[in-house]
Formats: structure tokens, C-alpha cells, sequence
């Protein structure tokens, strides 16, 4: 560490350093007294400006600033899971250790625990060759997941050291590599890597297999398949984090990387707490064994919100590279978007719209472009998915965060201010979302759920479309006038909305429902409106099929059948013929 | 820190330049002297060399490049803090202005206070019942929650955060130690007047701590006055122990006098001339809500907001609702139909409602009741316009029962007199009664046994 330079101006975040200096673009500096961690953001030749990740408060000009030589990094090995850090991965529980309930500035604390010792089963022998990526040991990291320590990317050679297998902290050597040039490296359990940069992969395929999230409007009408890509853009109040913690509690996901980025403390603690309570039905542990949180909560150093985007995505390829499937909560992008803007409104650069930088769509492209599904240098198969929330500035949805977020992902649930109004949660509006990934997933969907899962998806979108236009008109006329053809479409949309899309997260068994039971939902409603249909063509009036209770039974299905007890589809199949024939023989 | 600096570089609104000074630091305060006579506080926003930047609090009128003498303090903000200040009254920057003397103060806190760590928070969940059906059934306000009323000029937001200081259970019935403060940003004489006259007619005076900037008081004073308030607050619940309802009001002067200082340092506003930083900026005051693991106080927000134009995608209270745990939302067409406390529950939401109700803290049904009231209420507009259109006549028998349902809602259950405390259970029971008005099958947000067990058929 050596001082390049003295501060010259401070204006919040942002810190100038006068004249041509020796820093480098995007290194990890530390500034002032205090050595508080910074980046450098631009270089000029008259100055060098500098990002400081805390608060500036106190700090004078004439300070020193010191130089790291390298970019703004996380380092990555055991202890990322079960854990929360903030923005910069600085962990909080330690932070908290040292001075208690407030965050100060300045904690000097290791990223991660150094003092602990791992268990480390050494998977490779002296005298084999490998490159980046080649797992070296395997870590039970904790109860759920295995952690695969790997050859850092850019290494390659030839193993002349390893370790017994036995206890080792992060910065032990593990194995030594002699690498092309005759040097010997030692590997340990740990690694840096540089935010900003993508971990390199082999390839890149799309996927067909979806992430399944046991939340019906997801999976059974805009899934988003592993690797993929989804922005839930709503105004305050609509669910947009509800919905996140939803998937980050039950998709089949092996790790949940969870960026609360400018958000509530209140709900980091709330993660922290029912996470740590609730069982991973997958491993039968708590889901906190699965999940890493980044917490720049909405009063934490802005500058740190811009990076905690970043920190939250390298965890994560870190874990791709492993083999894991791994999905990325960010809440809210549009807080992130935000940091931009007020770092770049510092710097006097030119705006372009509504005071946003004009690099925001490229910043957002780079993030988005970070998800998918990989193969690894070292064989396996590991992906990334992307799930962003966006706030949109008084919930219109024609403002650049929104617009711009929309270009670059796949999958769009629109949340809707006036379901939310209603209580229809998730009020993911179904005519303005879509899911490119239909397509893609739709033979997946056949041979794991049911051949007709697709089509049954198609009825059940057009019947809600149907009943949208039917609707428009009994808002000027009333019901009474349609034909009972349409009455009919109205009162399934109806089922449709209040048993299939409505899903209370609060309900112990409706929180979360597998795929079969989904599609059998679907199917007792189409068979409903088959039935219903053949008795209006036989010329009974929808008044008199409204009479019978069958719609508020099928209703009521999401909380009377449990997820385990799916036979009990059959009676309700029952109950729809007896009905039928009850209406025909009475009627006939 | 002695060193004086006689004159100034530039004045410019609330801003003033000052060259030539040693060891200024970033946020640090400064002391004016203006004339020999009149003294006046400034914070530095920008620092360069020897140059600093410095927003004035109070007005700069009277002040000339010549007239100015400037002193650093060499720190920032701070509030001194003594445990009497419950039941003193002090002006918008701290000062006490009740003529009692000064206060024994036993420390002092920078103002802007350091984040709470998130694993330090605890959750809340504990229950405060108000009396006030809409909000104790439907947006349920939680101990250490920040729950803000979203107003308009002229609507009954002071009569309504009054009946909740008189009402609430903060911790009088189990004697718990609890205390008020009271932060007024560019209000009223007489708006503040109210309030003094509430907190001594229920006889909690003794429990409050006002901090007054006044609608005549500087303006740019009263971007410290909601900081001192939550640093008081602060001292008191979580160093006293005691449990803290801040009132702020009216937060809207709070951003107008934000984005004022923010034009004149000629930044580039984002929405409505309002700085990109409002967000960060409200949070680092809302946040400050909350209970920490482990220590037996807590501080709840209740802050309050004018809409400009009863707009509520107006950056006010929009970004206000991204931050805040829901959000209390009056409504003037329900104040012109005389219906008091004229809350719109559509667009009124508890966030931290979910944790505090139900079996262990309200009643089993409270959850689905409230859903079902949301859902139900959402129909009335619908049956409304309807009957609007093609005449009430012509409704449907269950569309004319909506109407009804509506009238009910609002008249007897948001509707209620200034002086009505109605416990959760009258609340609930009153809902049930409402919701008798609607034929069974169209309850479908109250599952089957709830409604065996509360729905009578035969009523
Ligand atoms: N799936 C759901 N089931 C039940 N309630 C929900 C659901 N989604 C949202 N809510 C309700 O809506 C409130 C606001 O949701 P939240 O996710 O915090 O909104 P946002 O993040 O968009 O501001 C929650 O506190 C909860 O009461
Ligand atoms: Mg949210």
C-alpha cells in the first residue's frame, strides 16, 4: 500500500485527487486517515477521481490516498454461504461485532473468516494437469452444499504439491502448481476476483429447463428457465419483494444469492430470520445453508449500492463454476440505477433522460448479460439466473429503468397497482407479462409435468383474454345482456383469477405448489368449462349453472387439497359430472 | 479550530463560498457571525483545497462578503442529548425555546446517525391497537414500524395523527415507559398549537419532546429538524430504554426546502426539479424506525405528507411509499361525503401487518378479513360506475348489494367520531356484520371454516 496522492476536493461520495497521477483505472484505493475503501472512476490529467464506498464525513483535503495496485475485488472461497455482507462483501455479523448495532465507518474486518478451519477432501494428485476451473477440493461448506474449490481462472500447469486431507483455513496452501513458465503457485481454498469482470466460462447454451419457482403464474404461465433472465417491474406496495422472497424460498435453485440493493433493513432481517427457520424441502435443512445475502440497505453508502450489483453476481459465477444452479435476487435495480445516476450527477456529466447517465442501458445489458446457463472449464454445467425487481418513478412503466430493463431480459412480470389494490397477490398482470422462454421449455414441460401441460397453458391465457375484452364491455352495460356463451368465459376467467393466479404466500399450503398439482388445477378448470359448455348448448342459462356451488369448490381447491394428496383431483371430477347430469336431468 | 476567517467569496441563495481556509472538513459545521451581532450555522457541502462550500441554515439575508465572520467547529451536526428532554419544547436545529432553562445534557450525537446493521435489527411484530377501525383492521400499525399518512392540503391528517396519540396503546395500559417527539417542518403556529393542546388534554405533555421549525422559521433550518428529532429519538429508546412514536410533519417542506438548496447549487435535477438523491436522502431518515436485538426500546415513525395536487405519484410521497412500511392514504372525495377519518384502504397498505395480527396477537380471522374487506370494497367502484351508467335499477341483485356493502363500509366502519376507541375485537365483529350485507359465495378470500364458524346464513 503507497500513497499516490493527496485529496484535493470532497463532494459526498466523490473525492478528487489533483493532478496526473499513477493511479489505475478501477483500483481499490483506500482514502484519507481513516483508509476508507474507494475506487478510481476516472483519470484525467489534471485529476483522478475516486468513489468512496463510506461515508466522506469529516474527511479534509490535504489527506492521503493510498493504492492497492489492483481493482476492486471479492474474495471467494467457504464461509459465502449461510452469511450476509454488505455491498463490498465486508460480512455485517462481524461488522456488528465490533461496533454493535450501528454500522460505523472504517471497520477494518477480513472478508472472510481466515481463523477457520475447513474440512478438506484434496481432489487432485501431484503430477496432473490442471487449468482454471479444475476443482481442487471439496468443502462441506455447510449441511447443504459441498463447496468445490477451484484453480483460479488464467492458471494453468502442472500439480507438484498437494496437502493430506485433514482441517485448513482460507489461507493455507492447498496445492502447488508449477505453472507454463516454470513459476510454482500456491492455491488455496480461497480466491480474489474483480467485481466488475465476468468469470470466464467455455460456452454458453440456452437452456430448456425451467427454474421452477412453485408459484403458479410463474411456472404455469411466464416460466423463466435456469439461466434465463426476469424483471418484476411495480410500484410500492405491489410485491415485487414479496415475490423474490417467495422464489428465493422455494425455487429448486441450488444457491440463492440474494442482493438487497437500497432497499429496507426490515426486510434483510426478515430474510435473515424466516430463512434461517424454514426447511428446504430439497435438503431438509434450513434454507440459510443455501442462501448468501448482500445487504446495501437504502441508508448505506450509496457508492456501495452501485457495487453491491457486482459483489452479488461474482458470488454467484463463483458458484456457477462449481456446477451449481444459481439464482440472483436483486432488489431493487432500480436502486442501483439510482447510485448511478447520483454518482454521475456528481460528476457533471451530461445527462440523457431524466437525469439517468447515457451509459444506463449499457450498464444494464452488462448485468443482465452475466445470467445463464454454462459450461464450465472444468465439465460441469452451472447457471446463473437473473431475477430483478424494478420501482419505477410513480409506478409508470415508460421510465428508462424500466424501458431499458425490458430490452435486455427475457421473462416480464408486470406487477399491477390496481390487483395489488384488490389483494390479488402475486399481481402479476397477466396480459402485459410474457415469458420468451415458453417456446424453449415447452418439451420440457411435456415429459416431466404432462403432455398436455402446454396446450392447457394456451386455453387457459386466451380464456383470460377473452374475459378482459368481455369485461371492458359489462363495465358499460352490465352482465345481464351477454349471451350465456360469454357469461360462461366470464365466470371461468373468474375461477381462473380468484383458484389459479391468486396465491397467498401467507397460506401454508398455497405458498408453494408443485408442478403437478398446477397443471391438474388447470385441467379440472378447462374440464369445468367443457362441462359448463355442454350444458349451455343444451340450452341451459348460465343463471341456473351459477346456482350450484361447483365454482366456489373449484375455487377453493388451492387451500382443500394438500400438495400430497393429488388423487383427490378425482372426486372433484366427480363432483363436476354430478353436477352436470343433476343440471341436465332437472332441466332437461 | 479558533481560527476566525473575516468576509466571504460568494453568496448565492442559501449557499456561500469561502477561499483561503485551513483544514475545513467535509460535513464539518461552521459558525457565522454576521455584524458582531447576529449568529447563524452552516454546513460544509463541498470542499476543495482551501475552498469551501457552505449551506447556510438560516437566511442569508443581511449577510455581505464583507460583514461575515466564519468559524469552523470541527464536527458535524451534533444534538446534545439529556433525559429531560422529554417534556421540553426546542426550535427546528435543537435549541430549547420554552423559556425552562438550559438542560443537563449527559452526551451528544452527530445527527445523521450511522445505519443500523440489519443483523442487529430485531423484526418487528408487536401489535399497537389506535381505536381506529381502518387502520387497526386494515393497515394494522406495528411497534417500530414507519408508517407515513399520505395527505392532501385541508384533509383531517393532524386530527387523525392526534386521535393516534391519544388512543394508542404505546405503552400506557402495561406501563411501559414511552414518550413522543414531535418534529413540525414549515407548519403552522397553529397546526403546532393543536398538537401542544392534544398532547396536554391527554395528559401525555410530560411524555413529549417538540422540535418546532415553523412555516416563518428559515427554511433551510428545517433540513436538520427531522435529524435532530430521530437523534433524540434514538437516545431515547434505545439509551433510555423507552418506546418512541416520532411524529414528523409535514415532510413535504422537508423536500422543498431539500430541492431549494439543491437548485441553487445548480445540480441536475432528476424528477420535478427534485435532486436524484431525494430517495437516499429520505431513507437515511426512515430507516431510522426500528427495534434493535436486544435493547428494550423502539422508534416508530408516523410521518406525515402533503401530496401536491392529491397526487400520489408525485416523487414525494412515491418515494416515500418505496421506503416506508406501508402507507396511510386520506382522500378528499371521502372527506367531502364527511366520512372522518377519510382513509382510501385501496391504496393503504401495512407491510408489517402480516407479523403482528392473527390468533396470537388480534384474532384467528383478522388476516382473511381484511383481505376479504380489500377485495370486496374493490367491487363497490365497479358497481358504482355501473349503476352510474345504466341506473341502480338495473343492477343486479348482488351489484345492488356491493352499493350497500360500500355505504356500510364507509359510514360505520372507516367512518367514526373523533373520540371513538373501539377495541380489535368490536373492529372485527363490526366487519363481520358488513361483510353479512354480501351473499356467502362471493367471500371467497375467507376459507371454509372461517366462515362456518363466523358467517350465520340465516342473518
Ligand atoms: N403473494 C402474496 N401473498 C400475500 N400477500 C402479498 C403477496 N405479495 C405481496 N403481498 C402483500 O403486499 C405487501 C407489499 O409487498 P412487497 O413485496 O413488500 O411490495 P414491493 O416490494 O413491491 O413494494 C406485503 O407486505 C404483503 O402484505
Ligand atoms: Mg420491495
Amino acid at each position: 500500500m503507497k500513497q499516490l496522492g493527496t485529496i484535493y476536493g470532497i463532494n459526498g461520495p466523490i473525492v478528487y485527487v489533483k493532478g496526473r497521477t499513477l493511479f489505475q483505472m478501477s483500483e481499490k484505493v483506500f482514502v484519507g486517515k481513516e483508509k476508507l475503501i474507494g475506487e478510481v472512476i476516472s483519470l484525467d490529467n489534471d485529476r483522478t477521481t475516486i468513489q468512496v464506498y463510506e461515508e466522506t464525513s469529516g474527511m479534509k483535503p490535504g489527506e492521503p490516498v493510498y493504492s492497492t495496485g489492483s481493482p476492486v475485488s471479492v474474495m471467494l472461497g467457504p464461509g459465502i454461504l449461510n452469511n450476509i455482507f454488505d455491498g463490498i462483501e465486508r460480512p455485517l455479523k462481524k461488522i456488528a461485532e465490533i461496533s454493535g448495532e450501528y454500522i460505523h465507518r472504517g471497520a477494518d474486518v477480513k472478508l472472510l473468516d481466515t481463523e477457520k478451519k475447513w474440512p478438506v477432501h484434496v481432489m487432485v494428485e501431484v503430477g496432473q494437469e490442471v487449468i482454471g476451473g479444475t476443482i481442487i477440493a471439496e468443502v462441506p461448506e455447510t449441511k447443504t452444499i459441498l463447496h468445490k474449490s477451484m484453480i483460479p481462472p488464467n492458471i494453468e500447469g502442472r500439480v507438484v504439491e498437494v496437502v493430506e486431507d485433514g482441517e485448513y483455513n482460507i489461507t493455507e496452501p492447498i496445492v502447488k502448481v508449477k505453472q507454463l513458465d516454470e513459476s510454482i503457485v500456491e492455491i488455496k481454498l480461497a480466491q480474489e476476483w474483480p467485481i466488475r469482470n465476468p468469470r470466464p466460462t467455455r460456452s454458453r447454451f440456452e437452456s430448456s429447463i425451467p427454474l421452477v419457482t412453485g408459484q403458479r403464474v410463474v411456472d404455469s404461465l411466464f416460466p423463466i428457465a435456469k439461466g434465463g433472465t426476469a424483471a418484476i417491474p411495480g410500484g410500492f406496495g405491489t410485491g415485487k419483494t414479496m415475490m423474490q422472497h417467495q422464489i428465493a424460498k422455494y425455487s429448486d435453485a441450488d444457491i440463492i444469492i440474494y442482493i438487497g440493493c437500497g432497499e429496507r433493513g426490515n426486510e434483510m432481517t426478515e430474510v435473515l430470520e424466516d430463512f434461517s427457520e424454514l426447511i428446504d424441502p430439497k435438503s431438509g435443512n434450513s434454507l440459510m445453508e443455501r442462501t448468501s445475502l448482500i445487504a446495501n440497505t437504502s441508508n448505506m453508502p450509496v457508492a456501495a449500492r452501485e457495487a453491491s450489483i457486482y459483489t452479488g453476481t461474482t458470488l454467484a459465477e463463483y458458484y456457477r463454476d462449481m456446477g451449481y444452479d444459481v439464482a440472483i435476487m436483486a432488489d431493487s435495480t432500480s436502486r442501483w440505477a439510482e447510485a448511478l445516476r447520483e454518482l454521475s450527477g456528481r460528476l457533471e456529466e451530461m445527462p440523457a433522460e431524466e437525469g439517468f447517465p447515457a451509459y444506463l442501458a449499457s450498464r444494464i445489458a452488462t448485468f443482465y448479460e452475466r445470467a445463464g446457463l454454462m459450461q464450465n472449464f472444468n465439465d460441469t454445467e452451472g447457471s446463473v439466473s437473473i431475477i430483478g425487481a424494478v420501482s419505477p418513478q410513480g409506478g409508470d412503466f415508460s421510465e428508462p429503468v424500466t424501458q431499458n430493463t425490458k430490452r435486455f431480459v427475457r421473462c416480464f412480470w408486470g406487477l399491477d397497482k390496481a390487483l395489488a389494490h384488490e389483494r390479488h397477490y402475486p399481481a402479476v398482470n397477466w396480459l402485459d407479462s410474457y415469458s420468451e422462454y415458453v417456446g424453449d421449455l415447452a418439451a420440457w414441460y411435456r415429459d416431466n409435468v404432462s403432455p398436455d401441460f402446454v396446450d392447457n397453458r394456451r386455453q387457459i391465457v386466451e380464456i383470460l383474454h377473452q374475459e378482459s375484452s368481455l369485461m371492458d364491455v359489462v363495465k358499460l352495460i352490465g352482465s345481464d345482456v351477454l349471451p350465456d356463451d360469454q357469461k360462461l368465459t366470464i365466470e371461468i376467467g373468474r375461477v381462473i383469477r380468484l383458484g389459479f393466479l391468486q396465491q397467498n404466500a401467507f397460506h401454508p399450503e398455497d405458498t408453494s405448489v408443485p408442478l403437478l398439482k398446477q397443471e391438474k388445477m388447470m385441467e379440472i378448470i378447462l374440464y369445468l368449462r367443457k362441462r359448463c359448455k355442454s350444458l349451455i348448448s343444451h340450452g341451459m342459462p348460465m343463471s341456473l349453472l351459477k346456482r350450484e356451488d361447483i365454482f366456489t369448490k373449484i375455487i377453493a381447491i388451492k387451500y382443500d387439497v394438500p400438495n400430497d394428496k393429488l388423487e383427490m383431483f378425482d372426486q372433484y371430477k366427480k363432483d363436476i359430472d354430478k353436477f352436470y347430469t343433476k343440471i341436465m336431468d332437472k332441466n332437461a | 479550530m479558533s481560527i476566525e476567517y473575516l468576509g466571504l467569496d460568494s453568496i448565492n441563495g442559501p449557499l456561500v463560498v469561502l477561499e483561503g481556509v485551513q483544514d475545513a472538513a467535509y460535513d464539518e459545521i461552521v459558525e457565522f457571525s454576521v455584524q458582531r451581532t447576529e449568529q447563524k450555522l452552516g454546513r460544509i457541502i463541498e470542499v476543495y483545497e482551501d475552498k469551501a462550500i457552505i449551506q447556510v441554515f438560516e437566511d442569508t439575508t443581511n449577510m455581505s462578503l464583507e460583514n461575515t465572520h466564519t468559524k469552523l467547529t470541527g464536527h458535524s451536526m451534533e444534538l446534545p442529548l439529556a433525559p429531560e428532554m422529554l417534556g421540553r419544547t426546542f426550535d427546528g436545529i435543537g435549541r430549547p425555546i420554552d423559556g425552562l432553562g438550559e438542560l443537563n445534557y449527559i452526551s451528544k450525537r452527530d445527527i445523521n446517525g450511522d445505519p443500523l446493521n440489519p443483523v442487529r435489527r430485531e423484526f418487528p411484530r408487536n401489535f399497537i391497537q389506535t381505536g381506529l377501525s381502518a387502520i387497526d383492521a386494515l393497515t394494522t400499525l406495528i411497534r417500530g414500524q414507519k408508517l407515513p399518512i399520505f395527505s392532501g392540503n385541508g384533509l383531517p391528517h393532524d386530527k387523525l395523527a392526534a386521535q393516534i396519540v391519544r388512543q394508542a396503546n404505546l405503552g400506557k395500559e402495561n406501563n411501559e415507559d414511552f414518550g413522543i417527539v414531535f418534529a413540525a417542518m414549515g407548519v403552522k403556529h397553529d397546526v403546532a398549537d393543536f398538537f401542544r393542546r392534544t398532547f396536554e388534554e391527554s395528559g401525555v405533555i410530560d411524555h413529549v419532546t417538540m422540535f418546532l421549525n415553523l412555516a416563518d422559521d428559515p427554511v433551510v433550518e428545517r433540513l436538520i429538524t427531522p435529524k435532530v428529532a430521530l437523534t433524540a429519538a434514538e437516545f431515547l429508546a434505545y439509551d433510555l430504554g423507552k418506546h418512541i412514536l416520532v411524529i414528523l410533519t409535514d415532510m413535504t417542506s422537508y423536500c422543498e426546502a431539500l430541492r431549494e438548496v439543491s437548485s441553487s447549487k445548480q445540480e441536475i435535477p432528476s424528477r420535478k426539479g427534485y435532486p436524484g438523491y431525494l430517495y437516499s436522502d429520505l431513507a437515511s431518515m426512515y430507516e431510522r424506525a426500528g427495534i434493535v436485538d436486544g435493547k428494550p426500546g423502539s422508534v416508530t415513525q408516523i410521518p406525515i405528507l402533503t401530496m401536491p395536487n392529491d397526487d400520489i405519484t408525485h416523487p414525494i410521497p412515491d418515494l416515500t411509499g418505496y421506503i416506508t412500511e406501508g402507507q396511510i392514504v386520506l382522500d378528499r372525495t371521502l372527506a367531502g361525503k364527511s366520512v372522518y377519518p377519510p382513509i382510501n384502504i385501496l391504496p393503504s397498505l401495512s407491510r408489517l401487518m402480516k407479523g403482528g395480527i392473527g390468533e396470537k396477537y388480534t384474532r384467528e380471522d383478522h388476516q382473511a378479513v381484511a383481505d376479504q374487506l380489500f377485495a370486496s370494497y374493490s367491487k363497490v367502484n365497479d358497481a358504482r360506475s355501473l349503476a352510474s351508467v345504466i341506473g341502480e335499477d338495473e343492477l343486479s341483485d348482488t351489484d345492488k348489494r356491493y352499493l350497500s356493502f360500500g355505504e356500510k363500509m364507509e359510514n360505520t366502519f372507516i367512518g367514526q367520531e373523533i373520540d371513538e376507541n373501539r377495541t380489535i375485537i368490536e373492529t372485527l365483529d363490526l366487519a363481520w356484520d358488513m361483510l353479512h350485507i354480501l351473499p356467502r359465495e362471493e367471500l371467497n378470500r375467507i376459507d371454509t371454516k372461517l366462515l362456518d364458524k363466523y358467517f350465520d346464513e340465516d342473518r
